[in-house]
């Protein structure tokens, strides 16, 4: 009895934030497949509409739409995920060691995570703007300036790869977090086993292959995490860079239009779906796994 | 203790690593410069940009500095956002500091006041944090629509709607960070004002909030700003009279006819808020910028 009296209160403190959390998150959740698993096509019908199993989830990939927008958002997955980890590491490397005025750097690298994707956007879409030749502007009369006219295209109305130059912007507005994740990593490696390594004749190569690599799995863990999760749900930027064009949907901006211009709540909601299904399947191991290292340490 | 050795080693090193190490520390500098100027390229069209006349709405000139600085630009795109900045103070202020109070009770019980079965809690509230808001968006619009009809109360289509599901869906990185700053606080001092006959609400108010400070200051940052900048939400819960800056921002550049000065004008408008707060409390900003990726 005594014990309970000791834990009770505070369950009653957080009992607000516990209901609050099963119902918006969970229930929510739980509201949306099942409203996924109907043939409520029409938003204006009082009917809850009819159980119809998976057939969303299996019909949605006839069509051409829906395929478009899975492909763009694994071109923009790749091209963000892995050019904002490889500038983040490559500034944090640069940095790692003591260098003049790092606060300031880092201050003009992480600036862009202090803005919203709606007003980057809008610069974006003015640098990547598709004019070329006499009527370029942007990155294409950049180019041009530079001498280097060749490199001039299509950006983000590329049909093939347009995805590509979506990741762009968020691998301008992302690289300095993920810069700020790796320097806490490098500086998280204790000196003292770098120079064991050095001892034991260790190249600074060596040393970083073999001390410093090593120990910056987790973190480099935590950053795919973050860049993955963002990436599969993208809406902000691709809306503020190109509005609804089906030349860069993604999966989120069609369920936008599902919802707002087809008005098929099902269809919107079997797509939201598939979009929480890509972040669970790696996001549920990584939080276990976290879980346990925490109840280790 | 770390940090002292690696300042003092290159100091002792043999001359010819140090010169090697200082030619490597040039060859640094200049990368990171250049990257510098890589990534202000889109101020400096921000900035450039907003200050020309339409008369130097020229592709041609598009990388030039205005021959003629003006305003004009900036008013036109004030008097269209305005609304807008205004509806986001209503959404932020209050939502960031609602975000806050919550935080701190939900962190100061599962770090101090732990019930069985606190950590499986924390994970679960964990998750929220990661899931995409789309998977609960349409249900959400439905539940706000149904639960303000039922109060009598405007949910759906409002700010305090917007205030409420930031609210609610900031709760696991608010309580993220507060229980990671409070395990901080030694488990003597809390048993201590448990000896002395204090409660839970007593120790919370006398001797965990008064060494808060810093905690506050990371939530209501965080969540003051990814509110200012959220725009998914916004677009589903919101109408007209309640758009904040985002969604306006997005009409105003999204429309053919608005030019650039303006669109960059407006861009620029909208990020100042955030943008003050970064340079000013940039530390706090960055502190929880790593609370969402690395745990303690």
């Amino acid at each position: 009895m005594t014990r309970v009296r000791r834990w009770l209160p505070g369950l009653l403190l957080v009992s607000p934030s516990i209901i609050l959390i099963a119902v918006f998150v969970y229930g929510l959740l739980g509201w949306n497949f099942k409203l996924a698993m109907t043939d409520k096509h029409d938003e204006i019908a009082e009917i809850p509409g009819n159980f119809v199993g998976l057939e969303n989830f299996t019909g949605i990939w006839s069509e051409e739409r829906w395929g478009l927008s899975v492909r763009h958002s694994i071109i923009f997955t790749v091209v963000f995920v892995v050019g904002a980890l490889v500038l983040g590491w490559l500034l944090a490397f640069l940095m790692e060691k003591d260098i003049r005025a790092e606060s300031g750097f880092r201050a003009v690298y992480l600036f862009p995570m202090a803005v919203s994707f709606i007003a980057t956007g809008v610069v974006w879409r003015w640098l990547m703007n598709s004019a070329t030749g006499e009527r370029a502007v942007g990155l294409n009369r950049l180019f041009h300036y530079l001498g280097v006219d060749f490199l001039q295209w299509q950006w983000f109305r590329d049909p093939d790869w347009g995805m590509a130059a979506m990741a762009i912007p968020a691998i301008w507005q992302m690289s300095g977090y993920i810069m700020a994740l790796f320097l806490a990593g490098f500086r998280g490696v204790p000196e003292e086993l770098r120079e064991a390594a050095r001892v034991d004749g260790c190249s600074e190569w060596g040393v970083y292959r073999h001390v410093v690599l090593p120990m910056l799995r987790p973190v480099t863990l935590s950053a795919l995490i973050i860049l993955g999760h963002i990436s599969l749900k993208v809406f902000d930027l691709v809306v503020a860079v190109s509005g609804k064009q089906i030349i860069t949907d993604v999966p989120a901006t069609f369920m936008w239009t599902a919802v707002y211009d087809s008005h098929d709540p099902a269809k919107g909601a079997t797509i939201a779906s598939y979009i929480v299904l890509s972040v669970v399947v790696f996001v549920v191991p990584y939080l276990i796994w976290d879980a346990r290292k925490g109840k280790r340490s | 203790m770390t940090a002292h050795v690696a300042e003092k080693a290159p100091r002792t090193a043999p001359a010819p690593v140090r010169e090697r190490g200082r030619t490597a520390a040039w060859v640094r500098l200049v990368l990171l410069l250049l990257f510098v100027l890589v990534f202000l390229i889109p101020v400096y069209v921000l900035l450039v940009t907003s200050f020309k006349p339409l008369s130097e709405a020229d592709p041609a000139q598009a990388w030039n500095l205005p021959k003629v600085w003006t305003t004009e630009a900036w008013s036109v795109a004030w008097e269209k956002l305005e609304p807008g900045i205004v509806n986001s103070f209503l959404l932020a202020i209050p939502g960031s500091l609602i975000s806050a109070a919550l935080g701190s009770l939900n962190g100061y019980v599962l770090s101090k006041w732990r019930f069985p079965g606190a950590d499986v809690l924390f994970t679960l509230f964990l998750f929220g944090m990661f899931i995409p808001y789309q998977g609960v968006m349409i249900p959400l619009v439905q539940l706000m629509v149904d639960v303000g009809d039922a109060l009598g109360v405007q949910l759906y289509g409002g700010i305090p709607g917007l205030v409420l599901a930031h609210v609610v869906y900031g709760i696991p990185i608010c309580t993220l960070i507060f229980r990671n700053y409070y395990v901080t606080i030694p488990d003597e001092l809390i048993e201590a004002s448990r000896v002395d006959g204090a409660g839970m609400l007593r120790t919370l108010w006398s001797i965990v909030l008064p060494v808060s400070g810093p905690a506050f200051a990371v939530v209501i940052i965080w969540q003051f700003t990814s509110m200012w900048n959220d725009f998914l939400f916004a677009v589903f819960l919101t109408g007209p009279s309640s758009w904040p800056t985002t969604v306006m921002l997005n009409n105003i550049a999204g429309a053919v006819t608005t030019p650039y000065s303006q669109q960059m004008a407006a861009a620029i408008l909208a990020s100042i808020p955030t943008m003050v707060i970064y340079v000013l409390l940039g530390r706090f900003f960055m502190r929880g910028l790593m609370a969402g990726a690395l745990k303690g």
